[in-house]
């Protein structure tokens, strides 16, 4: 399920910032390691809302640290 | 019995006529901007595709932007001052709470038998004006319509503050809109979300100001990445909306004009709309900063001067900002 869920989130990654699919893995944090600002993470964020049917608040967004972070609260509220 | 009253009779459709555009002349670079908050060029342009904007000169007025662009306008619709019926004029940056900006417009354009209102519809007051203008026209009540967007947002920035001081800027565009014998205008897409109010707004009321006082003259203040989500997610369904009523695909559109929020909000649009590749997109902002009202007009002249967009075209516009409000439809361009 959450190796789904990876992998799907790699996919927005990619489309929204060109970040290269193989690059987002769980470890990695948004901002340090994949250079994703905090524009870039609303649009991944609202993909993965369309994607998964989640609700994400503005208030978690900053709580999302790494993709592991991310992957964790769409199975948790999916 | 009630008299039989006569009805005001109407143009078939309405079209856009002719468009223009003021940009102050002070150019102000990003390095400018930086001198008063903690930030770079290269993080303006990542952040916003910002990499000048125009300020007007202190003695320069919001009525004075406006006629300069109107008086263009109505000189390339090659219609008289005298035959227009409405001066409608969108903007959130004139200083009087009265009289209106417009009605001094009509006077200096020499519209002595029009009519004249402000609307204060932030970003999107250029489209709600669009709207109310085709309506005119077609309901009878204005033959030829003037509608500017013009805002002067260096008076009402704080300088000092890092997430709105080099995104705002001044200018003003004006269309003229008459009759028409085809469609040239879509239906409109509007709406309202009071419940975000905070999102873009002032710091304080003016009157809070004058009882309190501050350091600071009340100034705007915006919630980026709350007005980010909003604008992507809510603002590409408008945008799919308008070209449903309006009949028309994406694809078959020759320009795409969204309100130059942001650069990175455009993208993200273009990305959320699937907007074919081949559509031009606006990306005035560049050059001309976040004019909020005036941006879609300037943007449109800059289309059509640079021919990247073509006169007679089919372009999508979309307004949205503060209230929230936001409004949008697919017109002929002139």
């Amino acid at each position: 399920m959450s190796q789904e869920i990876l992998d799907g989130l790699a996919v927005i990654v990619n489309e929204v910032a060109g970040v290269p699919v193989e690059d987002v893995q769980s470890d990695k944090s948004f901002v340090d390691d994949l250079d994703i600002d905090s524009l870039s993470m609303v649009e991944v964020v609202m993909a993965a809302e369309d994607k998964w049917g989640v609700k994400i608040p503005d208030s978690e967004v900053k709580n999302l640290k790494t993709v592991g972070d991310a992957v964790a609260y769409i199975a948790a509220n999916q | 019995m009630s008299a039989a009253i006569t009805p005001s009779v109407g143009a078939p459709f309405a079209r856009i006529l002719s468009v223009g555009g003021y940009k102050p002349a002070r150019v102000v670079a990003n390095a400018e901007i930086c001198e008063r908050i903690d930030s770079s060029d290269e993080w303006i342009r990542e952040r916003s595709g910002i990499i000048e904007r125009r300020w007007a000169a202190p003695d320069e007025s919001v009525a004075d932007l406006a006629t300069n662009a109107a008086t263009v306008a109505l000189d390339r619709a090659g219609i008289g001052a005298e035959q227009v019926g409405m001066v409608l004029l969108a903007t959130v940056t004139h200083p009087y709470q009265t009289p209106s900006a417009s009605a001094e417009v009509a006077a200096r354009i020499g519209a002595v038998n029009a009519a004249a209102m402000d609307i204060s519809a932030a970003c999107a007051g250029f489209c709600y004006g669009v709207s109310l203008a085709s309506d005119m026209v077609r309901g009878g009540s204005a033959r030829y319509v003037v509608v500017v967007g013009v805002e002067k947002l260096s008076d009402w920035i704080d300088m000092d503050d890092r997430s709105t001081a080099f995104l705002f800027a001044d200018g003003a565009g004006a269309v003229v809109i008459g009759p028409s014998e085809e469609p040239a205008i879509g239906p409109v897409v509007w709406g309202s979300d009071g419940d975000q109010r905070d999102a873009i707004t002032m710091t304080q009321s003016l009157i809070d100001y004058k009882h309190e006082g501050g350091d600071i003259f009340p100034s705007l203040v915006m919630q980026g990445q709350q007005v980010f989500r909003w604008a992507v997610g809510e603002m590409s369904k408008a945008c799919v909306r308008a070209l449903d009523v309006a009949g028309v695909d994406a694809g078959d559109l020759d320009a795409f004009i969204p309100h130059q929020a942001n650069m990175r909000i455009t993208d993200a649009m273009v990305r959320a709309l699937k907007l074919p590749e081949h559509v031009p997109v606006a990306r005035d902002i560049a050059y001309t900063g976040n004019t909020s009202a005036a941006s879609i007009p300037l943007a449109m002249e800059a289309m059509l001067e640079s021919g990247e967009a073509p006169h007679g075209g089919t372009a999508l516009i979309i307004g949205f900002g503060a209230g929230l409000v936001y409004a949008a439809q697919v017109v002929t361009l002139p």
